[in-house]
């Protein structure tokens, strides 16, 4: 009897404790971000107050009002930024998938010389710093004249993308079996409509994760946008961040806010395909 | 005419090798070139003026550099171990909970939306030494009377710093171990607990041999992008305060962007990407070796 109660003492407290470690660890995954959103909704004075004002006595928009607002009282081209943002992910992201499946149709499919050599060597142009390869790309881009344009920016997050979204519907192919499509061209498809009628289906799931993090890469990157923009004309809602700060001062409740509005496209999108996120990373990781 | 007939791989892969051609080796050679050269931005001809290897000699023989690239390894290993362990400890917690399992997932992805400068920006904000949540909270909890200067004082920044890429990159590695976990087959499991394992041998011989793989790819995925620290310390300290967290990279950032020395900060750059490929084939090889371990192999 002891030895019973002892036991299932011992089982409520791992309980227990297995509940109070998941809480600390999904509390500090959640407070940084909910701190920003909260902030954003905040007066400066209450967010600059001393001692800290814990239960906010007050919330209102005035930081998304002043950001969208006129120049002189703290708007930044919020609507720009956005638009840029956008027109470049979106751009370079449908360019990378293409060229992606493409490429990663070839590793799937395909034997020829030079396989492994091809595939590490494009891993490796994905690993060069971006800083230091905003470098040249700048020197490059500048004797071009594509400095601060779209293209200039697009033609740079396409080249960044293309080799994890090769990675990663290379994987997907694999898992679906030749015999498919050696079928579908026995009962008369062309190479091109087996591929189309078939194959794509199948891998359909990869080809989405691999968009979600061509996409989420364009969108929050800065070492290559800092560098590549100057004007309203193609900054970026990263490179837009830093309107918020001059050389003493931090405007944080501004920051929030435009922190806000960044994060909420890609938290909309991530949530619609997860699904197709985690599948994409395990099965174009593993089994490739 | 006769039309030049490529074989099909080739011109599947051509629009690929197009780009990273044109953008990333091209502009690769032009550096690579230009690091021996004292070029100037301000002087376009300087690119003319061949210098040898003195931009590297004098690389070599600086002190602050090699304090940048040792603290930039420094942060790299701290970091890397800490995220796969704190992400091998989350995904072994969710694994266990078995009701609302989907939305703890989904919160768990939560830091991968961010973007790194926006990551900067928050625990900048967090770690604030007047208006900071951290110290905030602190000091109403009784903890210090003091404000403590997170971001002032070296080594407490360089925490920060790592803290932030921690909170950053931990998901990655909890998710791809989570999926691991889903995998594992039951039969093991169960034919442990009949011979009367502990909990402890079963996890060590059946459970990670089967995830490693899925820890691998992670610290591949990561390898890929290790640089991106860079967004994170611009924004914190900006290699400050007194160059106690100068990285690698925002030093060349300075050296080629705000001193305009391009020559020396391409030298700086070429170092920096071989100390990223050394990362990246290290990790890859380790994921291969893996792949055999499990025979999902080629």
């Amino acid at each position: 009897m002891e030895l019973n109660a002892k036991h299932r003492f011992n089982r409520r407290a791992l309980k227990l404790a297995h509940f109070v470690a998941l809480f600390i660890a999904m509390s500090i995954i959640c407070l940084p971000g909910l701190w920003v959103v909260l902030n954003s909704f905040r007066p400066t004075v209450e967010i600059m107050a001393k001692p800290p004002v814990w239960i906010p006595n007050e919330l209102n928009l005035d930081h998304y009002r002043a950001m969208f607002g006129a120049a002189g009282e703290g708007g930044i081209p919020v609507i720009r930024y956005f638009t840029n943002s956008l027109i470049i992910s979106v751009t370079s992201t449908v360019i990378a998938i293409l060229v992606g499946m493409a490429g990663g149709y070839a590793f799937a499919r395909y034997r020829f010389r030079g396989k492994a050599a091809i595939f590490v060597g494009m891993m490796l142009t994905r690993a060069v710093p971006g800083i230091a390869l905003s470098l040249p790309l700048f020197i490059v881009f500048a004797r071009l004249g594509i400095i601060d344009t779209h293209f200039g920016l697009i033609l740079a997050y396409v080249a960044m993308n293309v080799p994890f979204t090769i990675w990663l519907i290379d994987g997907f192919f694999r898992q679906v079996p030749r015999e498919l499509a050696e079928a579908a061209e026995i009962d008369g498809c062309t190479r091109w409509q087996a591929f189309w009628k078939v194959e794509f289906p199948v891998a359909k799931a990869g080809v989405a994760s691999a968009g979600i993090f061509a996409f989420l890469t364009s969108w929050n990157e800065y070492a290559l946008a800092s560098q590549l923009t100057r004007s309203v004309n193609s900054k970026t809602m990263p490179v837009g961040l830093l309107d918020f700060t001059s050389e003493f001062t931090l405007n944080w409740g501004g920051m929030s806010a435009l922190a806000v509005v960044m994060i909420i496209p890609a938290l909309i999108l991530t949530f619609l395909v997860q699904k197709h996120l985690i599948a994409g990373l395990t099965f174009g990781g593993v089994k490739g | 005419m006769r039309r030049l007939k490529l074989p099909p791989w080739l011109s599947l892969l051509l629009p690929a090798l197009i780009i990273l051609a044109a953008v990333v080796l091209v502009p690769l050679v032009l550096s690579f070139y230009s690091s021996f050269t004292a070029y100037r931005l301000t002087r376009p001809e300087s690119i003319f003026t061949w210098i040898g290897l003195r931009n590297y000699v004098r690389l070599f023989g600086d002190a602050g550099f090699w304090w940048a690239f040792g603290r930039t390894v420094f942060l790299l290993t701290v970091a890397l171990n800490v995220e796969m362990l704190l992400g091998l400890g989350l995904a072994l917690l969710v694994n266990k909970v078995t009701w609302g399992q989907r939305g703890l997932r989904t919160i768990m992805m939560f830091p991968m939306m961010f973007s790194p400068i926006l990551v900067g920006f928050q625990f900048k904000f967090i770690f604030n030494d007047n208006i900071g949540l951290m110290n905030n909270a602190l000091q109403s909890l009784g903890l210090t009377e003091a404000a403590i200067p997170w971001l002032v004082d070296g080594k407490l920044a360089m925490f920060a710093i790592i803290f932030a890429e921690v909170w950053m990159s931990t998901s990655v590695f909890a998710i791809l171990i989570l999926a691991g976990l889903f995998a594992v087959p039951r039969d093991p499991l169960e034919a442990a607990k009949v011979d009367g394992c502990t909990s402890w041998q079963t996890f060590r011989h059946i459970t990670l041999p089967f995830i490693m793989p899925f820890i691998n790819i992670a610290l591949a995925i990561r390898s890929l992008d290790v640089a991106r620290a860079y967004d994170i310390v611009k924004i914190m300290t900006n290699g400050g305060p007194a160059h106690r967290t100068e990285l690698i990279w925002t030093m060349l950032a300075r050296t080629g962007y705000v001193d305009a020395k391009m020559g020396l900060a391409n030298a700086m750059g070429y170092i920096s990407i071989v100390l990223a490929i050394f990362f990246t084939i290290f990790f890859f090889r380790k994921l291969s070796a893996s792949r055999q371990v499990v025979g999902m192999g080629d």
